[in-house]
């Protein structure tokens, strides 16, 4: 069994009279291809804000490389390696990818507090940032001012921004939402292309996308783990298969 | 393809000709314009003073209507150190823009949290608070009437504040000149680029891994700074201090002189200021009495069309939402 | 003592009823409307022409001033306000000075800068005493009209929101106004409606309380701050919210000019400092509005 990177004790979290995670324990080891799904509002959004340290959890710990970082604010879990992507783009609208990126390579090299040099003179950062807007077919669009930018495009600042920090553990919330078809290729591609010593924990609604990708899941209901191990174990359970054959009757229903 | 990227974030930095164009005009006015020299000091310090409230509101979108705060600390420092201690006017400038300085970066952790209506009541609290501390210490202060004989000494130990106000218009100017200087640097550094992030979104600032509140209280303090040498300024290009320097009008008049010259670049600052002594003075030759009235309706009516068309002339007459 | 504290419940009543359109605005719709004192300023200028130029008793004056305030305010809203909802928060603070501006030279203009003189009816210059001594309460007729109007206006506003529809569309909308409107809940009719009240409930508090505040052309300058502690310390997703706010600050503000003149000011923007600090979404307000 390898080394475990993520994990999380007991975590609840309540909302007034609402439990939107209940005591939901779960371990990602080094390098996973850690698949999270659940039906709607099951929760899934809500434990990674709670990952990363955005929500605050009501009772449990969450753990960092043995390292307890439950009170850790984002920021300096971001500097740990634990990076996310958000459901929703979460970017600097009037900025342009190149610089986006620049600020993000200059932040993980610990250079985004200075002052007096112009942004750009340094060569190794502007080397980098090539190197990622190639990687994410972004190149044409370096100079253009995001809130310019379709849709699908992006989605993959989005993921680079995150890739950028080099994390040793990445969370997707969703990376393929909204993406129209002929853009979905692009990606698949970069999230299959990642680097094997990096842990992944994805959180998606298309299945397909799922089990092309997820050596592990975990299959969250109403905000508890209702089970838990490797694809065909998953696809097989009948009470995933109820889960969601349920869904899918009400909606034709 | 290497050194392309270097070279697109490079280019934002650059000085552009008619910057040039400008400074150089700018530099000239109080050659060419002699006998308004006190004016040219007042706008220059104006402009310093707005420049200082586009870094809160124009790169950080912070409404504050309490910014005279950090004017009235530097005026009132600088007055006082010129009176009790020593009359160098470089030293005094000195203890004003440090004394706001700290006020700032003691103020910072309130206009973190909360609404924009939170922090727009505690940025004019603090001004409140400051105007009425020192009318009830005025015998330290001079309270309302003013804090009388302020006598500042010679510039760099040569030059005499002249009653012309000539070597006053050029300080001010100078210090005006250092203050762009530096806040040009900052803002297309690394760190400046991270605050114009901010504007934009600050869950992502915090996604990449950087500071949110660092980088709040590191820019308030630095407009503080700033208010507070423009405030020393005042007190010393006019030689007193008075309660005025406090008051509620000064944060709302540099407000308007920064929105005339547009929030989020450097010149929005000086140039407002510019703006705003003409528009000021071309009204009240109009209607001594009511002037307060037209600006009012320029301000509803500005407002109503958008802000931004002020700059774009051709917009004036189209329909908004083109 | 108990005086002082019945002069600051009637002070703080009055800053309720006048700040409660202010929060009602910011809550509903996220609007800074910093002319709100502009409309109280109509309401005591509004009393003063009828009263005097007109002959009318002080008692008509007031409804009419809810009615003539209510009226403008919902003209307004319908010109001037309703093109800004949703615009930055800084334009809303420059265009509501401006209108405000405006407002302050007019009066001017046309009554002068001098402050104007209220003659208030005999039976409300009558002042009732009970006790001696330290503990002595005395009670003006005036404030005690105050605060009962102010009162049953509080009581009744509530009945209102809690008891009929547009009281239960209000309450929707201020909750979430794209839901609200999702629901058929006329949205524009509401945000009116409610300005509209909003005002009128400034103007009367104008004129009822002109004699208390002073009424000149800078009344708006001089007590816009009150009107914005009140909401901000006490919240805009309440009636209790400002309701307590109010009362606090009249309180302070009454006690402390009285045993701290020349600081008297301080400890109010002070203690709303730190109350703001304390709770940045103010005393009462639900977590996480914007």
């Amino acid at each position: 069994m390898s080394e475990v990177v993520l994990e999380t004790f007991g975590l609840v979290k309540r909302f007034g009279g609402i439990t939107a995670t209940n005591n939901v324990s779960m371990k990602v080891t080094k390098g996973a291809r850690h698949a999270l799904i659940g039906p709607n509002g099951a929760g899934k959004t809500t434990l990674i804000n709670q990952l990363t340290g955005v929500l605050p959890p009501s009772e449990g710990r969450v753990q960092l490389r043995g390292r307890d970082i439950t009170s850790l604010t984002p920021y300096k879990r971001v500097g740990l390696g634990l990076v996310r992507t958000f459901q929703i783009n979460q970017l600097f609208a009037s900025l342009t990818p190149l610089q986006s990126l620049a600020l993000a390579v200059s932040s993980r090299l610990d250079a985004a507090r200075r002052w007096w040099q112009p942004m750009g003179s340094d060569s190794v950062i502007g080397a980098e940032c090539e190197q990622l807007l190639a990687q994410f077919r972004l190149s044409e669009h370096a100079d253009r001012v995001t809130r310019e930018l379709p849709y699908g495009k992006r989605r993959l600042l989005e993921i680079a921004l995150a890739v950028a920090q080099k994390p040793s553990v990445l969370l997707l919330d969703e990376p393929a939402a909204g993406v129209p078809a002929a853009e979905r290729r692009d990606i698949l591609d970069t999230v299959a292309a990642l680097p094997d010593d990096v842990s992944v924990v994805l959180i998606e609604h298309d299945m397909d996308l799922v089990f092309s990708f997820a050596k592990r899941m975990t299959v969250l209901v109403n905000g508890t783990v209702l089970t838990e191990g490797t694809p065909q174990e998953i696809a097989a359970d009948p009470q995933v298969r109820a889960v969601y054959l349920g869904e899918t009757k009400v909606n034709h229903g | 393809m290497s050194g392309k990227a270097s070279a697109l974030l490079l280019a934002p930095a650059r000085w552009r000709r008619w910057e040039y164009a400008l400074w150089a005009a700018i530099w000239a006015a109080p050659i060419v314009f002699t006998s308004h020299a006190a004016l040219i000091n007042e706008i220059a310090i104006f402009g310093l003073f707005a420049l200082s409230l586009d870094l809160i509101l124009g790169y950080t979108g912070i409404v504050s209507l309490g910014h005279a705060a950090f004017f009235g600390v530097g005026g009132y420092a600088a007055a006082l150190f010129a009176k009790h201690v020593m009359p160098d006017p470089l030293v005094g400038l000195a203890v004003g823009t440090v004394l706001a300085a700290v006020l700032g970066a003691l103020t910072s952790p309130m206009i973190v949290r909360g609404t924009d209506l939170t922090r727009l009541m505690v940025t004019m609290g603090v001004a409140l608070v400051l105007l009425e501390l020192a009318n009830k210490f005025d015998s330290i202060t001079g309270g309302a009437d003013g804090l009388p004989g302020v006598m500042m000494g010679p510039l760099l130990g040569q030059f005499t504040f002249d009653l012309g106000a000539r070597v006053a218009s050029f300080y001010s100017l100078a210090v005006l000149f250092v203050a762009f200087l530096i806040l040009r640097r900052v803002v297309n550094s690394p760190l400046g680029l991270s605050l114009k992030a901010l504007r934009d979104n600050r869950l992502r600032v915090m996604a990449i891994g950087l500071s949110v509140n660092f980088r709040l209280a590191l820019i308030y303090t630095l407009a503080a700074a700033l208010a507070g040498a423009a405030g020393a300024l005042s007190a010393q290009t006019t030689g007193s201090a008075t309660l005025d320097l406090l008051e509620f009008h000064r944060s709302a008049d540099v407000m308007l002189a920064l929105v005339l010259g547009g929030t989020g670049w450097l010149w929005g600052g000086p140039i407002g200021a510019i703006a705003f002594s003409v528009l000021r003075d071309l009204l009240s030759s109009f209607t001594p009495q009511y002037w307060t009235f037209w600006i009012g309706l320029f301000l509803v009516v500005l407002m109503l069309v958008g802000r931004e068309r002020l700059f774009r002339p051709w917009t004036w007459f189209k329909r908004s939402g083109s | 003592m108990l005086t002082l504290l019945f002069d600051g419940i009637a002070y703080g009543m009055l800053l309720f009823v006048l700040s409660l359109g202010l929060a009602v605005t910011m809550g509903l719709m996220n609007f800074i409307n910093l002319a709100h004192g502009a409309f109280a300023m109509a309401g005591g200028y509004i009393l003063v022409v009828l009263m005097q130029k007109a002959g009318w008793p002080f008692l008509a004056c007031l409804p009419a001033a809810f009615l003539i305030t209510a009226l403008a305010g919902a003209l307004l809203e319908r010109t001037l306000y309703r093109p800004m909802y949703g615009k930055p928060h800084l334009d809303q603070v420059l265009f509501s000075i401006g209108l405000t501006l405006m407002a302050v030279a007019s009066v001017d203009y046309i009554m002068g800068s001098s402050q104007q003189n209220i003659q208030l009816p005999d039976w409300l210059r009558q002042r009732f005493e009970f006790g001696s001594g330290a503990t002595m309460l005395g009670m003006g007729a005036y404030r005690l009209f105050i605060v009962a109007t102010c009162v049953a206006m509080a009581l009744g506003l509530q009945a209102i929101l809690s008891g009929t529809r547009f009281g239960s569309r209000l309450r929707a909308a201020v909750d979430d106004p794209r839901v609200a409107a999702g629901l058929g809940i006329p949205v524009n009719r509401v945000f009116l409606l409610t300005f509209a009240v909003g005002s009128g409930l400034a103007g009367l508090g104008g004129a009822l309380g002109a004699d208390i505040f002073g009424l000149d052309p800078n009344f708006p300058l001089k007590y816009m701050v009150y009107f914005l502690i009140v909401c901000a310390v006490g919240g805009t997703s309440s009636i209790t919210g400002p309701l307590v706010a109010a009362l606090v600050l009249g309180i302070a503000d009454v006690f402390g000019k009285y045993y701290v003149p020349k600081l008297g000011a301080f400890i109010v923007y002070a203690l709303m400092i730190a109350i703001l600090l304390w709770r940045p979404q103010g005393l009462f307000s639900r977590e996480g509005k914007k």
